[in-house]
């Protein structure tokens, strides 16, 4: 469904992804770990479109991505839920779960859609009227992802979800990315929570210094040497 | 002093207040937005005078009823300003954006008030209906009916924006653009056309404000700095973003204004504005009614 060919991307003088290739399949859960720094987040924004490689090619569902403006990309089903969530803390919950489905196709859904997002997240509706602003993080985190499936998404782009969260709140967080995969929507998840990553995924990619160095399966990834002394001591 | 001239100062002050409210409004819209920070917004304003002047005196349209012609006049000057020189700083960071945009808003408010001068020569022009001088008096406090005309429709506009802005998905498009650009394109919004809706939507309120001010006062080409001033003070005393905010420091300025001018001197009524404006950087740099980040 996603495939990407050789990018190679960077901000100004500084290349960061040097021939990064990577597929996602339909339906698929994929994960891609590495350092701080790797590349991780360089990756997702060169999918999202809010950055555009200097070489190779990023298609989805057989269309050319990298001539696309942003804002089309959400329309053609890949959603992207930034670090951090970004929610609009100054509008209240709903408002952002509206802005998600901003898109022509979402927007016609928008009741349908959000009623399967309450379903997931319960605790999103009893704060509906709330302002964003004053959520925890673990509530801004289920925002963020629920205002990215507003979007109805074939491909979702997760940035370190889990980052910043509580361990128990953690586990129920990928719980729920299992949930959301289950419910067909495939995933590219970015993660520094190696090991759970790679439990939840189905296959999984390391990224070094800019280059993957690593595919495989999730569990085959877990057994494998290097991965284990640098990222799971 | 008597209380009537108390009484009298304090209604001049409101119902200008009401209209530097409107000038800042349009001026804030488009800073929190696109973070262009463009002090040409007086000499469009005065463009919007002077569109409402034209209309009246060669054609003998009513300023009030042709306060939509003049927005409109605004909005197609607002999109060629926006095409031919703003856009082109719209991608930069918002640092450099800001001070790039300052730069452009000087050269272009220089090349504006040139214009005006051409066409409509350096004097003072008004506009005079047949209801100009009616006033009502109450209790001696004389309101003339343009002025408090005036105040209703800047009144009306503001809540008008407001109710566009919490309500409608492009008003929400627009909130998000202003709070997070980034995470508005992830939403799928053009935040290039919503940079230019926003524009396009602040120099048609300065159409509006123009025509209020050719109306209940007089417009001249040299007006416009004097007008992007008033605004940056409400601005900063409303805090960017709260259109409520905005209004009511509208309205403190005006009253403070009119108050300086009573009790200290008439020379001294612009002064206050300042003093005023940098006393709110000092204590409470986010505005009156701003709130803070978070």
């Amino acid at each position: 469904m996603l495939e990407l060919e050789g990018v190679d991307a960077g901000y100004k003088d500084l290349q960061v992804l040097w021939g990064v290739s990577l597929r996602v399949g339909e339906g698929e859960l994929v994960a891609l770990v590495g350092p701080n720094g790797a590349g991780k987040t360089t990756t997702l924004r060169i999918i999202s479109g809010l950055l555009k490689p200097t070489a190779g090619s990023v298609r989805f569902l057989g269309r050319p991505l990298d001539k696309e403006p942003a804002h089309r990309i959400v329309e053609m089903g890949i959603a992207q839920v930034p670090e951090g969530g970004r929610v609009f803390t100054g509008m209240s919950v709903q408002e952002n779960l509206e802005l998600g489905a901003f898109t022509g196709r979402a927007r016609k859904e928008k009741e349908q859609t959000m009623k399967w997002v309450y379903q997931l997240f319960p605790r999103l509706e009893e704060r509906k009227g709330q302002r964003a602003g004053t959520l925890s993080g673990g509530e801004r985190q289920m925002l963020a992802i629920g205002r990215a499936l507003m979007a109805k998404p074939r491909l979702l782009l997760l940035d370190e979800p889990s980052f910043g969260l509580a361990p128990i709140l953690v586990e129920q967080m990928f719980e729920m990315i299992a949930e959301i995969n289950r419910q067909g929507v495939a995933v590219l998840l970015v993660e520094q929570n190696v090991r759970a990553a790679l439990e939840l995924a189905q296959r999984a990619y390391v990224i070094e210094n800019g280059r993957i160095v690593g595919e495989g399966s999730g569990d085959a990834l877990l057994s494998f040497e290097s991965v284990r002394s640098a990222y799971l001591g | 002093m008597s209380t009537t001239m108390v009484a009298q100062s304090l209604a001049s002050g409101i119902l200008v207040g009401a209209l530097y409210g409107l000038a800042a409004v349009g001026l804030s819209l488009v800073f929190g937005v696109t973070k262009i920070l463009n002090v040409s917004h007086g000499e469009l304003l005065m463009l919007g005078g002077y569109t409402s002047f034209w209309l009246f005196t060669l054609m003998g349209v009513d300023p009030f009823a042709g306060i939509p012609l003049s927005m409109f006049a605004l909005v197609i000057i607002g999109l060629i300003v926006y095409q031919l020189l703003f856009s082109r700083l719209i991608k930069l960071p918002t640092e450099d954006k800001i001070r790039t945009s300052l730069l452009v808003g000087f050269g272009l408010g220089l090349v504006l008030q040139n214009v005006a001068l051409r066409l409509w020569t350096a004097d003072n022009r008004g506009i005079t209906p047949s209801y100009a001088g009616a006033a009502l008096t109450i209790l001696g406090v004389r309101l003339p009916y343009v002025r408090v005309a005036s105040l209703v429709i800047a009144f009306v506009f503001l809540v008008a924006l407001q109710l566009f802005l919490q309500k409608t998905y492009t008003g929400k498009a627009i909130r998000a653009t202003a709070q997070d650009w980034e995470a508005a394109t992830l939403m799928g919004i053009n935040v290039y056309r919503v940079y230019l809706l926003s524009f396009v939507l602040g120099t048609a309120l300065a159409g509006a404000a123009g025509t209020l001010v050719a109306v209940g006062y007089s417009v001249e080409p040299v007006m416009g700095l004097h007008w992007t001033l008033k605004a940056l003070i409400v601005l900063v005393m409303g805090g960017i973003g709260s259109i409520a905010g905005t209004l009511v420091g509208g309205l403190i300025l005006g009253v403070t204004e009119s108050a300086a001018a009573v009790w200290i001197s008439g020379n001294y009524r612009h002064v206050v504005g300042l003093v005023i404006f940098i006393l709110v950087l000092l204590v409470r740099p986010q505005g009156l009614f701003g709130a803070k980040e978070g």
